[in-house]
């Protein structure tokens, strides 16, 4: 492992770093803008052209405010919960294939920060670790909103991990790998996972959404009941922070459905134009990026459609509706395999 | 008689509560999922209700009763005589004012012999209703199609002469307001206003 190297992988993650800090941003003002397009309404215009600086003012209003910890709050937790949250936010991009890769002077550059044989894994743990910024945000503010919020958030993000991840066997089995790399390479041109998998995409989208904390599935959150549920008692740019973090998880979600099943920075006759391999990978990526702007859009979309769930109906849709339909789908696919090989 | 309890209910609007099994198609709810997005989406492509404000202002009606305005006459004098009437005819109690006797020297300024000195309107009470223009006896105040601008202060909404009369080189215009109905009205004797 040569010094150019670790310098090439340096400078790709913090590229990414910068790309996923700088979409998240402007994610804040494109659910405001999106939000009011819905609504017949124009949304944030006044900050700059179209209101293209208005996530600076945010930010900035942010960082101006009071910073507030109430006196029986438990200091470390209090300022580990935001600070967690954001890191796991930030750790999944590691392994997600953000294009093919670049050949210069015979050397190939790959557009992926690391390619570990148990990507699928590696992003699962992560996601799985995301519950306790909320849990210790929750529990650190001593606050009966924050607590319910945090016990909510952890209940929900465990029932629909289990969906989520089941979901997964099923590509996991077609593909016979755990490298998001070489999932995203099976699926060339236009051989998406989702034209094999509709259940398992229809599922893992859903639980997307409950992992995210996006509405329809927001009651950690819910103004309407608990003020700001796990966030209640967080000011300044600490809540700056959990609000950037659900931002970022969009981000990273959306990318995780596009590289799973919808074939990454595959597009349709890719092989057709006769372009050379590194001018392949550069509409790859942005092909990438468009796919993974339509998720969040799509989030959005979601957002401003469906009301927000009771919690007994969503507590019965994660376990009794999709873990049972994400078990028949591993052995739907199981079955097809299987008819497969003996042919 | 008592009136029977299963009669028909008086609005005709009441609706039996139904409580039938929902079919497949609705528990799995995805339809009326992809129902609802349709309906959000062409929200998104409809025109925007939104006027840009400071920039684009909203038309109002030519008779809209906004800020008061204290006429002049053909030659410039002030046509407000102080009678009163217009402080009487307020429902909100906005109006005030304090008359005084014309002075020789001020023959060109006022019209009549009395006039008021202050005149003031406190725009937070006012209604806007046009009773005061109803009133006055003398054609002297109306209400323009002027919004009254915002402000920080209470004091701020007293206004007084410097505001309200109109200045000599720059007349405001009333004609819509005076519509012949309008005159007609004003000088009906039958109206007790004129009587």
């Amino acid at each position: 492992m040569d010094g150019n190297y670790i310098l090439y992988k340096l400078i790709l993650a913090s590229v990414i770093l910068l790309i996923s800090l700088v979409v998240a941003m402007y994610s804040t003002l494109l659910e405001r803008k999106v939000a009011g397009f819905f609504q017949d309404r124009l949304g944030p215009n006044r900050a700059g052209i179209g209101g293209i600086f208005q996530p600076l003012a945010d930010g900035l209003k942010l960082f101006f405010k009071e910073e507030f910890m109430p006196g029986t709050a438990d200091k470390f937790l209090y300022i580990l919960g935001p600070s967690l949250t954001m890191m796991i936010a930030l750790l999944t991009s590691a392994v997600i294939p953000w294009g093919n890769s670049f050949i210069i002077n015979g050397t190939e550059y790959t557009l992926q920060v690391a390619d570990i044989n148990v990507g699928v894994l590696y992003v699962f743990a992560i996601l799985s670790i995301g519950v306790y910024g909320i849990m210790i945000g929750g529990w650190a503010s001593n606050n009966k909103y924050a607590l319910i919020g945090a016990v909510r958030a952890a209940s929900q993000m465990i029932s629909y991990e289990l969906a989520m991840s089941m979901s997964i066997i099923a590509i996991v089995m077609m593909s016979g790998t755990l490298s998001l790399k070489d999932i995203v390479d099976q699926q060339h041109g236009m051989n998406w996972n989702v034209w094999y998998q509709p259940l398992g995409f229809l599922i893992f989208i859903v639980c997307a959404f409950a992992e995210c904390n996006r509405s329809p599935f927001d009651l950690p959150e819910c103004e309407t009941e608990l003020i700001g549920g796990y966030h209640t008692e967080y000011s300044s740019m600490k809540l700056g922070f959990y609000l950037f973090a659900e931002y970022i998880n969009m981000f990273i979600s959306s990318a995780m459905i596009a590289t799973l099943f919808f074939g990454g920075y595959n597009f349709p006759f890719m092989d057709s134009f006769g372009l050379s391999h590194n001018a392949l990978t550069i509409i790859g990526s942005l092909v990438f990026f468009a796919k993974i702007l339509f998720f969040v859009f799509f989030f959005m979309w979601v957002r401003w459609t469906l009301p927000r769930f009771r919690y007994d109906q969503l507590m019965r849709l994660g376990w009794k509706s999709l873990l049972p339909l994400a078990i028949i789908n591993i052995l739907i696919t199981g079955f097809v395999i299987m008819i497969k090989n003996h042919l | 008689m008592s009136v029977s309890q299963n009669s028909d209910s008086l609005s005709g609007r009441s609706r039996v509560v139904s409580n039938k099994k929902m079919t497949f198609a609705e528990k799995i709810y995805l339809p009326a999922i992809f129902a609802g997005f349709g309906i959000t989406i062409s929200h998104f492509f409809k025109k925007n209700a939104t006027i840009q404000y400071p920039e684009v202002k909203r038309p109002i009606a030519e008779i809209y009763r906004g800020k008061h305005v204290l006429k002049r006459d053909d030659e410039g004098r002030e046509r407000c005589t102080a009678c009163g009437l217009c402080a009487l005819a307020c429902p909100a109690e906005a109006i005030t004012m304090i008359a005084a006797e014309r002075k020789e020297d001020e023959i060109h300024l006022y019209r009549e012999e009395k006039y008021a000195s202050v005149y003031e309107i406190d725009m937070l009470r006012c209604i806007f209703c046009g009773l005061c223009e109803e009133a006055c006896p003398k054609e002297a105040i109306f209400l323009t199609n002027v919004i009254v601008p915002s402000d920080l202060h209470r004091s701020n909404f007293i206004y007084g002469k410097d505001v309200l009369v109109e200045p000599v080189d720059k007349r405001v215009d009333i004609s819509h307001r005076q519509t012949p109905e309008v005159l007609a009205f004003k000088k009906d004797k039958n109206q007790s206003h004129n009587s």
